[in-house]
């Protein structure tokens, strides 16, 4: 049983060798996805499928093209980022501050605690159409739903890394003379990072597919209001130049995170988890 | 103790909702009291509205699922098994994991139209990543002596496969599923709240759109705790399959 045949490619070689196992790399690593692309367009090229159900490749390509150079692209990126991003900060800031209160205080913990082992599996997405009444169709509510989603899995995260924190390590900075409040930022914090970073790692893709969906359902521009609108007006190239735009951004974020987390963490001697 | 705790907070949070609107802190259309939400839903289930739009929702998820948790399962093990399927699958795999799943739902309504059909297509595509992502790392740590026992104990290629890898796999793939059950709810809502013609999302905007709003929320909180009940449901049958480790 080859588990993990891939992981032997790792090892020293000559020069020619590593040329060529880096062309087979390459073709190991992206084969698949280059296969898949050429099947799109020729399905679409050769009529095998409608090209309004699959719209050529290249006529995805030059659309999203079209769109960075009148503009759209840049504005309704700007709206969706905006949104997930503010909301997702939020959720950082008072999930990080929240989940420290939770693992700390019993006081805390016996009025707040409950409510997060409910709010936490709740499909929270169903109390949009709550919020829209509240706070109307604009970017409030848009933001708030995205904190309620992306807020829950830092909590968890940082309640479970502050309590995970070895004993000895407190008891040490306490008899060395520190106050609760340098153990809370010298201590815990770091320690319990790269849990939290983890936690954070959840929420980041958690609050882009909310932001989308509050952009699909209350229109205001962004990514995900453009995709309705070219749906409605049976745009199937604007829809998918739409998905192709969102695939893009989601990518960049996650590695712009993972970047984020290896620096932050250039201390900890964690092995650095696989994608997949 | 912690469920005590846990019911005297969800009865001082019912309280409030109930005595807010009732004492004119909140307006009452935009808070409708608890005691007129639980009305509103006793009128739903009479009318069977509940039922009809309940059931669409459910068949879906439960489809949709249904296929996740299938291909997903036979997708990752085949990965961590077999050196050309992991090549097929990983790169797509590592490109499909950071689309927003949510831009999936015009693309399968452009597909599929309003019906089943694409919601169905749409929770399964969104719901096939987790599990196949579980069941992969699972496999992967699968140790090697028990495979190599297996083998020289004369089992096959396949029977190791699954009396074997499949075991060990299934607790990171039992989570892989979790993580499908939730995100599949969010998809179906989100979906039937923005292009559908029936079905619990598509019952909570039309009441919500003719400002009924004591009914809405009576469908909102019905969808929550449904959520939140198939979840503790999940995690004790979890605990069970799982206790022999």
């Amino acid at each position: 049983m080859a588990i993990d045949g891939l992981e032997r490619a790792g090892e020293r070689t000559p020069a020619l060798v590593a040329v060529l196992n880096g062309a087979g790399r390459i073709l190991l690593d992206y084969g698949s996805l280059i296969a898949l692309v050429i099947v799109w367009e020729a399905c679409a090229r050769l009529q095998i499928v409608s090209p309004y159900l699959l719209p050529s490749f290249t006529n995805v390509l030059a659309r999203i093209w079209a769109e960075i150079g009148d503009g759209t692209l840049l504005v309704n990126l700007a709206d969706t980022l905006r949104r997930a991003l503010l909301g997702f900060a939020i959720a950082v800031v008072a999930g990080v501050a929240l989940g420290m209160l939770l693992a700390r205080s019993v006081t805390a913990e016996w009025l707040v605690g409950p409510l997060v082992s409910l709010g936490f599996p709740l499909p929270k997405i169903t109390f949009l159409p709550i919020f829209i009444l509240w706070f109307g169709v604009y970017d409030t509510s848009k933001v708030i739903m995205v904190v309620c989603d992306a807020i829950f899995p830092v909590i968890t995260a940082t309640i479970a890394g502050a309590q995970g924190v070895e004993r000895q390590i407190i008891w040490s900075a306490r008899n060395l003379g520190a106050r609760e409040r340098d153990l809370w930022s010298t201590i815990i914090l770091p320690a319990a990072a790269p849990q939290i970073l983890s936690g954070i790692e959840v929420a980041l893709p958690i609050a882009l597919i909310i932001a989308v969906v509050g952009e699909m359902m209350l229109g205001g521009s962004g990514l995900g209001g453009a995709m309705m609108q070219s749906w409605r007006f049976a745009d199937s190239v604007g829809v998918f130049a739409g998905l192709l735009e969102l695939s893009v951004v989601g990518f960049i974020l996650i590695r712009l995170m993972a970047a984020v987390r290896r620096r932050l963490l250039r201390w900890h001697a964690e092995a650095q988890p696989d994608l997949v | 103790m912690t469920r005590l705790r846990g019911g005297i907070g969800l009865l001082v949070l019912a309280l409030l909702w109930e005595l807010a609107p009732r004492l004119g802190l909140v307006r009452m259309d935009t808070l409708p009291p608890l005691s007129a939400i639980f009305l509103a839903w006793l009128d739903l289930a009479r009318s069977g509205d509940l039922w009809t739009h309940g059931s669409a929702s459910l068949l879906r998820a439960a489809a949709g699922v249904a296929i996740a948790i299938v291909a997903g399962t036979v997708i990752g093990i085949g990965m961590a098994a077999w050196v050309p399927v992991r090549i097929v699958f990983r790169p797509l795999m590592e490109a499909f994991y950071p689309v927003p799943k949510s831009a999936l739902i015009p693309v399968t309504a452009l597909w599929l139209g309003l019906g089943d059909a694409s919601k169905v297509t749409l929770i399964a595509l969104g719901c096939i990543l987790p599990v196949a992502i579980g069941a992969y790392n699972g496999a992967r740590g699968c140790e090697r002596v028990l495979i190599w026992s297996g083998r020289s104990l004369g089992a096959g290629k396949l029977r190791t496969l699954v009396d074997v890898v499949v075991p060990s796999a299934l607790p990171e793939l039992l989570n892989g599923v979790r993580t499908a059950l939730a995100l599949s709810l969010v998809l179906l809502v989100s979906s039937e709240l923005i292009v559908a013609k029936n079905g619990l999302g598509y019952l909570i905007g039309f009441l919500g759109g003719s400002g009924i709003y004591d009914a809405m929320f009576a469908v909102v909180l019905t969808i929550a705790i449904f959520g939140l009940i198939v979840d503790r449901l999940y995690l004790r049958y979890v605990r069970s399959v799982l206790s022999w480790q």
